[in-house]
């Protein structure tokens, strides 16, 4: 697409992963879980373990692609009275920090903030741009519009279902990255991948060169490295999130549980 | 490259779309094109004909109901769409035939639905026993307690009933579980979505299965009373049976449409179903462009209403796009008038009507007043009220613990009728 554009943050992070020839990592937390200074504080811990991009996400009372994991954290963070502004208050801390960052969220609350609105707030907070599971290209006139205004990425996912065709017109709508979802179903750890997840990033190699990361059920030091043999990044939620729902009341030993996966993670897409 | 934004799928003015995660679109396009194929072959037209015949029991009848017209509703006369007497007992068995046949036509073998009430549950368990499809029908925990009856009858189809015990535990919830089942399961489960809302072709689809009931209410108005109606009332849940029978008035000009929608304790309460009467604000919910129950920053509000087929906090698109054109309106129903319009109508008429319906019925007690004699009522009776027997009864002090036979008389407790609600 347009090569004049500034790079983000988290096509520069994806570039110095590759440089290093190896896959860069991706982190998934919510803001806001356990509470909003907890998050912040997870999320800097994340960065501080190898994770390359941080994937902020913005609890939702109805989160219909996400398992229970990320829902009981997505429930406990709205009764914990997250708001939306919180969201940019982690990004601002995450570049701080000196990691890229992405918000992922649905759909409705971008719409009810202005599009317009929230892409300038999240520039300005230094994200890098929208993960967005309930939105596909097809109904983003105004996000594509307010991306370009304000240099944001968009990313898209792809899936395992999706025909070559829409393969093509989704990652032509994506910048930064294409988001893989390595099957089909919900977030949440899973025991065993499968071959779906390498069958569809060369389907995306046939018809694209964007950045190709993977997500859905990767939870292990193992299933990363396994990831990062075929993709550009690997994405890992769940896992992550299951650290500090597994210890909803004693926050540092959530936070030395996600180090210790973190840096085990980080060390997965080195091999 | 192709701008995948110059056709705008789906779209009721500026409502409707298609907000899914990118895995389900394939399904999508897949179910819209055995839609529209189904819809233009005569053979699937007229197997879904018969079924209509021999096995639900259509056409529907008419039944006037003068005594309650005279007592209720300022004498205005008033018809009934007797949807109540369908199989299974309610409009829901329309959509749902048409729904299973595709599945057969797509070749899969599972069909999963969401349910409130438990008609859509009971309809769809009943459709999959008739064709040799497995079943999982997804309920909210508090709509398994206050429908008791029908999660009972799911399982006597030999469905599996999944209690959902997120969120509101009531039938938002249900939908996203139902979501999850179905990106897990596409390829070989059909998801049968229970009411005119979702992502395109949902809206359209399920609306033209429940069109036969306009198209053969309209007949047989003119038939059996020589002319159209003043007003068609119908209450809305997601809006499929107000859908069904409006669809075919919505030419004649001179029909007023009006929905009713589940008031719950008053506008003024915050504890309400009312999309179009409330604060109600557009916005997306479950893969559709629509009003919904929502606060400042986009998450939704629960609803709450007597009726577990009216409690959602959002409205089919369709529906948002002829209120906010001005064809049809919408009035909210408290619980208390929709509890007092079940009674009116069980003892003026010996028709007991589902709690749902019991709204649409209210709304004929108001307009007729507000029109007076010469005005003609068409009401939707979308279900009846068996499956809310315990409610009602425990509404107006009908049960005593101890001693059933102890307990007040129907006409004599209007306190019991002031609402303390239902405790279950
Ligand atoms: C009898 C009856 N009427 C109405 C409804 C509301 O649904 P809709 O608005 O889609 O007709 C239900 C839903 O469960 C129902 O059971």
């Amino acid at each position: 697409m347009s090569e004049t554009r500034t790079e983000t943050a988290v096509s520069r992070a994806l570039a110095t992963a590759r440089g290093e020839d190896r896959a860069a990592l991706v982190g998934y937390l919510p803001v806001g879980y356990p509470s909003v200074e907890g998050s912040i504080e997870a999320m800097r811990t994340m960065v501080r373990a190898g994770v390359d991009i941080v994937e902020i996400g913005l609890p939702y009372t109805d989160p219909l692609m996400d398992g229970p994991v990320i829902q009981t954290a997505a429930t406990g963070a709205l009764a914990a009275g997250v708001h939306v502004d919180d969201v940019f208050r982690a990004a601002r801390a995450v570049t701080d920090e000196g990691a890229a960052c992405v918000v992922m969220t649905y759909w409705n609350p971008v719409l009810r903030r202005g599009v317009e609105k929230f892409a300038a707030d999240l520039a300005a907070a230094g994200g890098s741009g929208l993960v967005t599971p309930d939105l596909v290209p097809d109904e983003a006139a105004d996000w594509l519009a307010a991306s370009d205004a304000h240099d944001l990425d968009r990313i898209f996912l792809v899936a395992p279902s999706s025909t070559t065709e829409r393969l093509v017109s989704t990652t032509a709508a994506s910048r930064g990255f294409v988001y893989a979802a390595a099957l089909m179903g919900v977030t949440g750890a899973r025991s065993a991948l499968g071959s779906d997840a390498a069958v569809l990033v060369d389907r995306v190699r046939q018809v694209s060169d964007i950045p190709v990361c993977v997500g859905l059920g990767v939870s292990t030091a193992e299933q990363a490295h396994q990831v990062a043999q075929f993709a550009d990044g690997v994405i890992v939620g769940s896992a992550l999130v299951s650290c500090l729902v597994d210890a909803p009341d004693d926050l540092d030993r959530g936070l030395a549980r996600l180090d210790t996966l973190a840096r085990e993670l980080a060390a997965g897409v080195r091999r | 490259m192709t701008d995948p934004t110059s056709v705008p799928l789906g779209r009721f003015g500026a409502y409707g779309g298609r907000y899914v995660p990118e895995a389900l679109v394939a399904a999508l396009e897949e179910l819209d094109e055995h839609r529209r194929k189904a819809m233009a072959d005569p053979a699937f037209l007229g197997e879904l004909t018969e079924l209509q015949r021999s096995y639900t029991g259509r056409p529907s009848i008419l039944t006037s109901v003068p005594r309650f017209a005279a007592e209720h509703c300022g004498g205005a006369q008033v018809v009934l769409k007797r949807e109540d007497l369908n199989h299974t007992g309610s409009h829901k068995i329309n959509n749902v035939l048409g729904q299973a046949l595709l599945t057969k036509r797509m070749g899969k073998t599972r069909v999963i639905a969401e349910t409130g009430a438990g008609q859509h549950g009971v309809a769809t368990a009943t459709a999959a026993a008739l064709m040799g499809l497995d079943c999982t029908v997804y309920m909210g925990r508090v709509d398994t307690e206050r429908q008791a009856l029908n999660v009972a009858r799911m399982r006597l189809l030999g469905a599996e009933v999944v209690p959902v015990d997120h969120g509101s535990r009531t039938l938002k919830d249900a939908v996203n579980e139902a979501f999850r089942d179905w990106v897990a399961n596409v390829d070989h489960t059909h998801y049968v979505l229970g009411t005119v809302t979702g992502p395109y072709p949902f809206p359209e689809m399920v609306r033209d299965f429940h069109r036969v009931i306009g198209v053969e209410a309209r007949a047989q108005m003119l038939d059996e009373y020589g002319r159209l109606p003043d007003a068609v009332l119908a209450c809305v849940g997601g809006g499929s049976n107000a859908m069904g029978i409006f669809h075919r008035f919505i030419d004649d000009g001179d029909v007023r449409l009006i929905g009713l929608e589940g008031g719950g304790e008053g506008i003024s309460s915050g504890r309400h179903a009312s999309r179009f009467s409330g604060e109600a604000t557009p916005g997306v919910l479950h893969g559709a462009f629509t009003y919904v129950l929502q606060d400042d920053e986009g998450q939704t509000i629960e609803s709450h209403s007597v009726s577990a087929g009216l409690d959602y906090p959002s409205v089919g698109p369709e529906h948002s796009y002829l209120r906010d054109a001005g064809r049809a309106e919408y009035r909210p129903i408290t619980d208390t008038q929709a509890m007092e319009a079940f009674r009116a109508l069980s003892r003026t008429e010996g028709i007991l009507p589902a709690i749902e319906s019991a709204h649409a019925v209210a709304g004929a007690m108001q307009l007729g007043s507000e029109l007076g004699p010469e005005a003609l009522l068409l009401v939707n009776l979308s279900g009846r009220g068996d499956k809310d027997v315990h409610t009602a009864a425990q509404w107006f002090g009908l049960l005593d613990e101890d001693d059933p036979i102890d307990a007040e008389p129907i006409g004599q407790s209007p306190d019991g009728a002031e609402g303390e609600g239902v405790q279950l």
